[in-house]
């Protein structure tokens, strides 16, 4: 299995996921895909099992029926080393999530550290070469409760690729913050996408989806409704459901 | 220093009214030093009447000191341990709890509820008799003396509230951190040391400090089973001073000031660390 998977096959590949929290089905049958280097967001309305399919993925919810592959990996069997899974994988939360009682640099410094065992001299230079590049520089000894919302989520931005992902998702990541600093975190997700970074988001960012997706993927209620590129799917939605979603947040 | 039998009985029954464990902290001293103020009074009426070739409370108290002082000193020592022994093993207790197999857990709460509603006289009285008084460990006699007992008598309670303080500092941290941990790959152990302990820590001490109160002023109900602290030395002191009646509030006053002077700053701090926690 793991010896076929090559990169110019799907990085993520999720077929007919079904996910219940007792007798509510949140998920029924999702399937989509990610390639290599590319920018997938997912929209939808609140409760539709966005941040449950983003969570599925990263094996920190068990699925219900179906399948997903991350590198050809299957997420759901029993036997996966799912900690040696999910270093391929970086995820990002809404509440951002930093250790309050380490520094920023501290943040990005710790997993590389232990989970991975590498020296510290080496991490310690590649973390502030991150926090640099998240535009933090000067802010290393910073407490996250001393950060702004914006600059705590950069941290961990930067913390998730100090474990040099294969993919980051991102759940919702600009829906805690005041508008003013929603920009300079979508900013970093750009050169982010730009440098190469497969990423998969939700976000209600619209106007960010536009110009960065290669491909739009709209779920309401457990179900993908409508996916395309970000040009049609804006401007000439089939569903009834997606055109009455994108009036109200366009 | 074998005293008079009729006296030490008497001595005996006091520290159990004056220190009950369950007693709230933050109240106790304050009626120690209420206390305390009534006996010295009492006590300089009480030597006015009688005849003044005898000494009087004041140099009684200071003529024993250095002794009762040094009891005094032992009582600190024993709550010491007791709490360093019963911080590292109600740590472990506390983590047992919060382990993720259901029957450790279960059967830590177990122990823990058990340690934690009974009276700590009664598990002093179950150390001393069923821990025999040496062990034998590869040819090597140890002995056990009395006050070794005691210590560990007092760290059983110590322990299982010290897991309960774990236990709750660490639920109260947002389940947001555990997964955030989980999603950076960390082990559950590495978790719980790198990242749930270490925030804790503040949470942790006001209630930690708070236990520790409890169990120096607790110390003196070893005197019920012989181990020679401040109270068992008062009772001997009142005992070679002639059991004085006029002698009894003064003596036991001073036991109860040092008491006070070492729990009331103990008590201060714990509050003011509890507020500064609680305004972040
Ligand atoms: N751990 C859980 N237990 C029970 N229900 C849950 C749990 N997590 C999410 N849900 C439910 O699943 C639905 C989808 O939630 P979520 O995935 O957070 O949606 P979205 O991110 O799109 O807003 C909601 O109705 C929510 O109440
Ligand atoms: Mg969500």
């Amino acid at each position: 299995m793991v010896a076929t998977w090559t990169p110019d096959q799907p990085i993520v590949q999720c077929v007919e996921v079904r996910k219940s929290f007792g007798a509510l089905e949140v998920l029924k049958g999702i399937s989509l895909s990610v390639r290599k280097g590319e920018v997938i967001c997912i929209i939808g309305p609140s409760g539709s099992g966005k941040s449950t399919l983003i969570r599925c993925i990263n094996a920190l919810q068990p699925i219900s029926s179906g399948s997903i592959q991350i590198e050809g990996i299957e997420v759901t069997d029993p036997r996966l080393d799912k900690l040696a899974l999910r270093r391929k994988v970086g995820m990002v939360f809404q509440q951002y999530n930093l250790f309050p009682h380490k520094t920023a640099l501290q943040n990005v410094m710790m997993a590389p550290i232990h989970v991975l065992g590498q020296k510290r001299a080496e991490v310690e230079a590649r973390a502030r070469a991150l926090l640099a590049k998240v535009r933090l520089a000067g802010k290393e000894d910073s407490y996250p409760g001393e950060l702004s919302g914006g600059q705590q989520q950069r941290v961990a931005i930067a913390r998730s690729l100090a474990m040099r992902p294969d993919i980051m998702l991102f759940d919702e990541v600009t829906a805690a913050l005041d508008p003013e600093t929603v920009k300079e975190v979508l900013v970093t997700i750009r050169e982010l996408a730009e440098d190469g970074m497969t990423c998969l988001l939700v976000t209600h960012e619209m106007n960010f989806a536009r110009e960065v997706a290669d491909h739009v993927y709209f779920t309401d209620r457990g179900v993908i409704v409508e996916h395309g590129p970000p040009e049609t799917l804006f401007t000439a939605a089939k569903d009834e459901r997606t055109q009455r979603f994108l009036s109200q947040v366009l | 220093m074998k005293t008079a039998e009729p006296v030490h009985r008497l001595a005996v029954l006091l520290p159990y009214r004056l220190a009950p464990t369950r007693m709230s902290v933050r109240i106790s001293p304050l009626s120690a030093a209420i206390l305390c103020f009534c006996a010295v009074m009492a006590a300089s009426t009480a030597w006015a009447q009688t005849a003044p070739t005898m000494l009087s409370p004041l140099q009684v108290i200071v003529k024993w000191s250095p002794l009762l002082l040094r009891g005094f000193a032992f009582n600190i020592l024993i709550s010491l341990l007791a709490m360093l022994l019963g911080t590292v093993a109600g740590l472990g207790l506390g983590l047992a709890l919060l382990s993720q197999y259901r029957l450790l857990a279960t059967a830590s709460w177990f122990v823990t509820q058990f340690f934690r509603n009974a009276p700590w006289l009664v598990l002093l009285f179950f150390v001393m008799f069923l821990v025999p008084f040496q062990i034998t460990i590869f040819n090597t006699t140890v002995p056990l003396p009395d006050w070794i007992k005691a210590t560990v008598g007092f760290a059983l309670p110590v322990m299982a509230n010290v897991a309960e303080v774990v236990r709750g500092a660490v639920r109260s941290v947002p389940s947001t951190q555990w997964e955030a941990a989980e999603s950076l790959s960390f082990t559950r152990r590495q978790t719980m040391w790198l990242i749930m302990l270490p925030q804790c820590i503040k949470r942790m001490l006001p209630p930690w400090m708070n236990i520790y109160a409890l169990v120096a002023m607790a110390t003196v109900l070893a005197s019920i089973v012989g181990v020679s602290e401040m109270l068992t030395l008062t009772a001997q002191v009142h005992a070679a001073e002639g059991g004085r009646p006029e002698l009894f509030a003064p003596l036991y006053g001073f036991a109860l000031l040092c008491f006070f002077l070492y729990c009331y700053p103990i008590n201060l701090w714990t509050a003011r660390l509890e507020r500064r926690f609680r305004v972040r």
